[in-house]
């Protein structure tokens, strides 16, 4: 029996190995009747085993039913109201991969912020020299740093000192401290909007909803607390800071009607540019990381496949001991 | 299939192109590494200066040297 299958097999790898550098599989005339004992085990699992299965998919669907029934008979406290409307998704220019911020809509947006949010909200973490090449020349910053006091060191006899802001200096904010910023606005704090647009959910699209959103009236049955105005996009639907954007309120420089969305959306351009200062060049540093990183991968690809190739071709011939 | 492989560098007259290239660039170590750095030098700025430009192009008009063209008297100065 055995000696059989051996000349069987030799005689197929023989005959398969006229041809050096192709990669076959050897199949092996196997006698069937030898096994002929593997019908039995192919039966699979016993039947003990498939009623266990059986049961416990019944008991996970049975609890998954029972949670999901559960789930339904109660209102949860959190509303769609309470998480605020979700703002729509719009059409930035600098959305895409390869897409840098509209920098002529930063500058309008750092007027906007200075002639409006400036009155409410610090902006701790931009130092003026940031705006430099990016929304202002560099005279223009030295201008408008120069415009803030800033503490300087003492004089020979110890008293404080003032002196005119450098473009080292960040961009001093409205109030003092939190407490005379709460003082101010009933209670509420405006928070700094350096990091504001990475730091909401919806980010540009939220900032953008929630200047533009306020409705001429609340809802009715909407029972807002004293000082605060209803705007649908701020989870809870009432917020401390009022309506602050209106037609015309600035006048921009280059001619732009200044309308409360074309605001709204450069005063969102300015404070996204703000929470992602290097937000052009990471794009443009990713492209080019796309493209080299891909090629040396498609490289590293090319060089296995071509090392690889004489040991994946390799053919292992087996010659029997003649006797 | 028994016998090995043997590299047979013929020498015509008209040397072929791969010839002249392996007998310059990979023959010698010196040469191969040496080529490997300065293509290196050379490669990184033109790849550079080749995406930035189709970056700056794809973003035509939206760029902070698009808006200083817009300013008064802003043409000279520095802004680095
Ligand atoms: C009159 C003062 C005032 C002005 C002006 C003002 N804000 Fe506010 N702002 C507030 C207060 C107060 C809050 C806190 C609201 C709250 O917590 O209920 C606030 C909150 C915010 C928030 C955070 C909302 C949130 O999700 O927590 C953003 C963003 C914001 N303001 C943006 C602006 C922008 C942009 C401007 C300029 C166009 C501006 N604000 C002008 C007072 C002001």
């Amino acid at each position: 029996m055995f000696s059989s299958f051996r000349s069987a097999v030799r005689s197929n790898i023989l005959a398969a190995g006229s041809t050096w550098r192709t990669c076959k599989i050897l199949t092996f005339p196997f006698p069937q009747k030898q096994f002929s004992t593997s019908a039995k085990a192919a039966v699979g699992p016993t039947s003990m085993t498939q009623k266990v299965i059986a049961g416990g998919a019944l008991a996970s669907g049975l609890t998954a039913s029972f949670l999901l029934y559960q789930d339904s008979v109660f209102a949860e406290a959190m509303t769609a109201a309470e998480h605020g409307l979700h703002p729509p998704a719009y059409n930035w220019s600098h959305n895409g991969m390869f897409d840098t911020f509209d920098h002529a809509s930063i500058r309008r947006g750092y007027q906007v912020y200075r002639e409006v949010c400036a009155a409410c909200h610090s902006l701790d973490r931009v130092a003026w020299r940031t705006l430099v090449g990016v929304s202002h020349t560099n005279s223009e910053v030295r201008e408008m740093a120069e415009q803030f006091e800033y503490d300087d060191e003492p004089d020979d006899q110890g008293n404080p000192r003032k002196r005119a802001g450098k473009l080292a200096d960040y961009i001093p904010g409205p109030y003092a401290n939190e407490q005379a910023a709460r003082a101010a606005n009933q209670g509420a704090f405006p928070p700094d909007l350096s990091l504001i647009v990475k730091a909401r959910h919806g980010a540009c699209d939220y900032i953008f909803a929630l200047l533009t959103g306020y409705p001429d009236e609340p809802p009715a049955g909407v029972v807002l607390p004293p000082g605060s105005n209803y705007n649908p996009y701020f989870p809870g639907g009432a917020i401390a800071m009022g309506r602050v954007l209106f037609d015309d309120l600035v006048e921009y420089e280059d001619g732009t009607p200044a309308t409360t969305s074309q605001m709204a959306k450069d005063v969102t351009t300015f404070l996204n540019w703000a929470s992602e200062p290097d937000h052009d060049e990471r794009k443009q540093l990713g492209l080019k990381a796309i493209i080299v990183l891909s090629s040396l991968y498609l490289i590293s690809v090319y060089v296995k496949k071509f090392k690889w190739a004489g040991i994946k071709t390799r053919k292992i011939r087996f010659t029997p001991p003649k006797n | 299939m028994s016998k090995g492989r043997k590299i047979v560098l013929t020498l015509t007259p008209h040397q072929s192109f791969y010839t002249t290239l392996y007998n310059t660039v990979f023959k010698r170590n010196s040469t191969f590494v040496g080529t490997i750095f300065f293509a290196g030098f050379l490669f990184q700025p033109a790849l550079d200066s080749a995406l930035t430009a189709w970056f700056e192009n794809h973003n035509k008009g939206k760029l902070w040297k698009d808006v200083k063209l817009t300013l008064n008297g802003a043409a000279e100065e520095d802004d680095e």
